[in-house]
């Protein structure tokens, strides 16, 4: 029987139909990630004998019986900003390149718990912060469906690993759109929930008002299943919350009939390739088929949500990254060098440049005598941002739109054109300012042979609502079960 | 020659008396190993997370209701980002944008001077930075982070004191009423209590204020005193020189006796505040404020006042009384359970005060039940055990566990500690010491009139000490009496 291109919950499900074992499961993946890597270069670090030990330990307990995790004897890959005490975290920056945490993220905690088994970790933009995994100090990871171009970042690891089934699921973080726009890229789901429903503890911070952890899957189930392992308040994130106890993965197949989607008018026009926007509205096109309401909605303040994004973002970015000061963890100049110098010397060194544009982005932004301009106002766009939303959810029950205006751009485009690079993040964006549950899924292809990813966003605490609308959707229709041709494991 | 007057505001950081950390598990307790105190959330490890202590917040609020401050109903943390190897997250975690209390005030004793009202601007909480250790020796440097974390809160002042003596008498009013509230133990030498001092200078009716100068380093009260008479000297030199002070950040060097620049104003940090996006808003309820308003103690210097009026006792005897809180909570148990006030103060004040100086123990390691301690001082008023065993007997159970529930009559009778007062007992002593000492009798009769208290102790160790002192010394002297009419 074939891994390669299982669900996560098929995969379980056959190990408990023992139909295969834990180990030939991982055996499989492993000999997957061979064939890919050289042209991928997806991962940043794999601990085979690690992921084989653990492999037999979850079968014992599946063999015993009373084992309740749907996804038990599930291989996973996380992204390399979620701390793993048993592989070294690094960030994809020379900052961190040889850190192994002490300690290990909430979240691995409960994929433990539910009997996943971690096998490796992906490669992402230095610190998540990119949106083609070129900024990785370690190299990039290319695009399944076509290796010159980039898979999207800053999960962009995650997201062409899973497409081109050399994993078969994985926990990415998003920020501004960093599980959803490389998911897009890609032609994989992937969800990023409610902010506070999972917990940040071990997730090595960028902006922390903004981010959540989620999965990146091949379908709508698959990120169900994750999102009930890895959710639940959690005592060492006080930005954490209860959310709701039914099982997501309960409320798919939900009827979808008269639920209220709205298509704001601002994410179809100005600069957005024709190719997505024909997508959009062929989906927009299948849910009302389906019975779902579609209707146009305005929402004007979509305009400022790329430069209230960057304020906020960068000026958390520049406080949560100062901490890499050379003196006790992390990369450190060489030579007896003056404390100032070797602070920054260390820091100079060790971080690349889209990472220092950000820092001294955000420490400007901060200081005195801008804040006010700045910070301030970006502070007041994101609650206004957030009220436009809440607004909108007295006559719709989710809007969609694209996740990005383009399909993936080639390897190299984006690096040279900063601007240009912030602004493709406006569809993704908004979700994090107002800390709403946004799922992307593919929609279809462009002209140029690559998926092409819808985006759903909901009020906030309605996760399992757009899960069963994206899983009704998926039930319809087959963009999701595409595999890229160029490259598979 | 024109008269000056020194302009003085305090900044005091006081370490909360909790547990364990502001924003972690790990233990507040001062000192330890280096680095033992550590997780990688006080290290500020990546990824790890705050999370608030809520006992630092309610022992916070407390302070900040001792100030008579108004507790700020949502309050919320913000980040101070600033580079040092003490602070490994390199940005401390605290308040600027709504502190937890504003606008306070403390009334101040300052003896013959009267009472004077200091303003308090705000109070707010943050979290400790680690320590760093420069080797003696070679160009190292050491960091402990033990200390980092530990639940400050930061105290600021108006700018409302003139003198040194001033700022004392807040500091140790500030001290005394925290240290009563539980609050810190406020050790200046462990630098659980820390002030910085503003200082400026001004012609004496001016009503705008001089720039003025921040000193750091000021480890002992005797060091404050000091270094404000230092700088204010040193500010008025400059004026009358024609110069200009400049606002400046000085460290205060206590071997050499003066203040040094450290940084300007041009060179002040940027702080880059902005609201701790890790922590959500605390919402401090009405409920919660009254609930720890109810829960504060009387403190020393109202309970001073109350034991002149209830008891009669002095203002000193009854400073040295109340300067610590379970000491004086000994005191009235005591007097609660019947004992004489009058004499309760004076075996606290004389035998208790002793004995915990001769052992070096504090006033919270009394075991001594207060119905013991009445006991025994009741038993002493009633001549059944003389003073000499009573403070033998006190000195055994006042830090024991066996003090707490002691029976003393049981503990008498059991020692045979009881005085002998029969007075055909002692006049045969008496007999016998002096058929022993014809040596001292002689003397006495030569005129050597100290031989009486020879016999008087003899006659004490030959009763086992168990008799009344005053009976024998008067059967001592009665008999030497009849010695020299019978000559």
């Amino acid at each position: 029987m074939s891994v390669k291109y299982m669900t996560a919950l098929a995969l379980s499900r056959a190990i408990r139909e023992r139909e295969l074992s834990v180990y030939e499961a991982l055996c499989e993946l492993q000999r997957g990630i061979e064939r890919t890597e050289g042209k991928l270069h997806a991962y940043l670090a794999l601990d085979p004998a690690r992921a084989a030990k653990d492999a037999a330990a979850v079968q014992t307990r599946m063999d015993r019986g009373g084992v309740a995790s749907p996804l038990a004897g599930v291989p996973i890959a996380v992204k390399d900003n979620i701390c793993t005490d048993h592989l070294k975290t690094t960030c994809a920056s020379r900052m961190l390149a040889g850190f192994l945490p002490p300690y290990r993220a909430t979240v691995i905690d409960k994929l433990c718990e539910n009997d996943l088994i971690i096998h490796g970790k992906l490669n992402m933009d230095e610190f998540a912060m990119g949106s083609t995994t070129e900024t990785s100090c370690f190299g990039s990871t290319c695009n399944p469906w076509n290796t010159q171009h980039v898979p999207g970042g800053s999960s962009g690891g995650a997201a062409a690993a899973v497409a081109a089934g050399s994993a078969l699921c994985a926990l990415g973080s998003d920020t501004g759109g960093s599980i959803r726009q490389p998911a897009s890229h890609c032609g994989v789901t992937g969800f990023k929930p409610t902010y506070g429903t999972v917990s940040r503890y071990g997730l090595v911070a960028y902006a922390s008002s903004l981010e959540q952890i989620g999965p990146i899957a091949r379908d709508v189930a698959d990120c169900a299943a994750l999102m009930d392992a890895i959710r639940g308040r959690d005592a060492r994130d006080s930005t954490s919350v209860v959310s709701e106890n039914t099982p997501y993965l309960s409320a798919l197949g939900e009827d979808i009939r008269g639920v209220r989607i709205g298509i704001p008018r601002e994410a179809l026009a100005g600069d957005i390739s024709p190719d997505v926007s024909s997508c959009i509205l062929n989906m927009a096109r299948e849910l009302e088929k389906m019975g779902a309401i579609v209707k146009e909605c305005n929402f004007p303040l979509m305009k400022h949500a790329v430069a209230a994004y960057y304020v906020i973002a960068t000026a958390e970015a520049a406080s949560n990254l100062s901490r890499y000061d050379g003196i006790k963890y992390g990369y450190r100049a060489a030579g007896d060098l003056p404390l100032c110098e070797l602070y920054a010397r260390s820091r100079s060194e060790g971080f690349g440049d889209e990472v220092k544009r950000r820092i001294m982005l955000g420490n400007f932004v901060l200081s005195a005598g801008y804040y006010d301009a700045y910070y301030r106002r970006a502070l007041r766009a994101k609650a206004e941002i957030t009220a436009c939303f809440a607004a909108l959810w007295g006559e719709l029950d989710m809007l969609l739109m694209p996740t990005a205006p383009t399909t993936a751009p080639a390897l190299g485009v984006s690096l040279g054109d900063t601007l240009g690079m912030y602004s493709s993040d406006r569809y993704t964006v908004p979700a994090n300012l107002a800390g709403l549950p946004a799922l992307t899924l593919p929609c279809g292809f462009g002209s140029d042979g690559m998926p092409v990813g819808a985006q759903l966003i909901g009020a906030a605490h309605s996760d399992a609502r757009i899960l069963a609308v994206g899983y009704a959707y998926q039930q319809r229709t087959d963009h999701h079960t595409a595999y890229p041709k160029e490259v598979r494991a | 020659m024109m008269t000056w007057e020194t302009v003085i505001g305090l900044e005091v950081h006081v370490e909360l008396a909790t547990k364990t950390k502001m924003f972690c598990g790990c233990s507040a307790a001062f000192g330890g190993a280096p680095n033992t105190h550590c997780c990688p959330v006080c290290m500020g490890l990546p990824g790890s997370l705050p999370v608030i202590n809520g006992e630092a917040v309610r022992l916070a609020i407390r302070a900040a209701l001792v100030l008579g401050c108004r507790i700020t109903e949502n309050t919320r943390f913000d980040r101070k980002n600033y580079f040092y190897p003490d602070l490994p997250k390199a940005y401390q975690i605290s308040q600027l944008y709504s502190p937890l209390g504003r606008d306070g005030a403390l009334v101040i004793d300052l003896g013959e001077a009267g009472k004077k009202t200091v303003r308090i601007h705000e109070i707010h909480m943050e979290e400790d930075a680690g320590k760093l250790i420069h080797a003696a020796d070679r160009p190292e440097t050491y960091a402990d982070f033990n200390r980092c974390g530990v639940p400050l809160i930061e105290i600021v002042s108006e700018p409302d004191f003139r003198t040194a003596e001033e700022v004392s008498a807040y500091l140790m009013r500030l001290c005394d009423m925290f240290r009563y509230a539980d609050i810190s133990d406020c050790k200046m030498q462990e630098g659980s209590l820390r002030a910085d001092v503003n200082i400026s200078v001004r012609p004496m009716g001016e009503d705008c204020l001089g720039t003025r100068t921040e000193l750091k380093n000021l480890n002992s009260f005797k060091a404050i005193e000091r270094a404000i008479a230092y700088e204010s000297a040193r500010q008025i030199r400059v004026i009358e020189q024609g110069g200009v002070v400049e606002q400046e950040t000085r460290r205060w060097d206590d071997v050499a006796g003066v203040s040094l620049g450290m940084r300007s104003k041009e060179n002040a940090q940027d702080y880059r505040y902005f609201p701790e996006p890790d922590l959500p808003p605390l919402r401090i309820s009405a409920e919660t404020v009254e609930e720890l308003r109810a829960s504060l103690p009387e403190f020393a210097h109202e309970r001073v006042e109350r034991f002149g009026r209830e008891y009669g006792i002095s203002a000193y005897d009854a400073g040295v009384l109340c300067a610590a809180r379970s000491f004086a909570d000994l005191f009235e148990a005591t007097v609660r359970t019947g004992a004489d006030a009058k004499s309760c103060a004076n075996w606290m004040l004389g035998p208790v005060r002793k004995r915990l100086n001769d052992v070096g123990a504090s006033e919270a390691s009394i075991r001594l039940s207060p119905a013991a301690f009445a006991a025994l001082i009741e038993r002493v008023a009633e001549k059944r055990i003389n003073r000499a065993a009573a403070i033998t007997l006190l000195e055994e159970l006042l830090l024991s566990e066996q003090g707490m529930g002691a029976d003393i009559d049981a503990l008498i009778a059991e020692r045979g500690l009881a005085q002998i007062s029969d007075g055909g007992a002692v006049a045969q002593a008496v007999e016998d010491v002096f058929a022993r000492n014809p040596a001292a009798i002689a003397d006495y009769r030569a005129g050597k009139k100290r031989a009486e208290g020879f016999l008087i102790g003899q006659t004490m160790k030959a009763m086992g000490g168990r008799a009344d002192p005053a009976a024998v010394k008067t059967a001592v002297g009665e008999a030497l009496r009849r010695l020299l009419e019978d000559k």
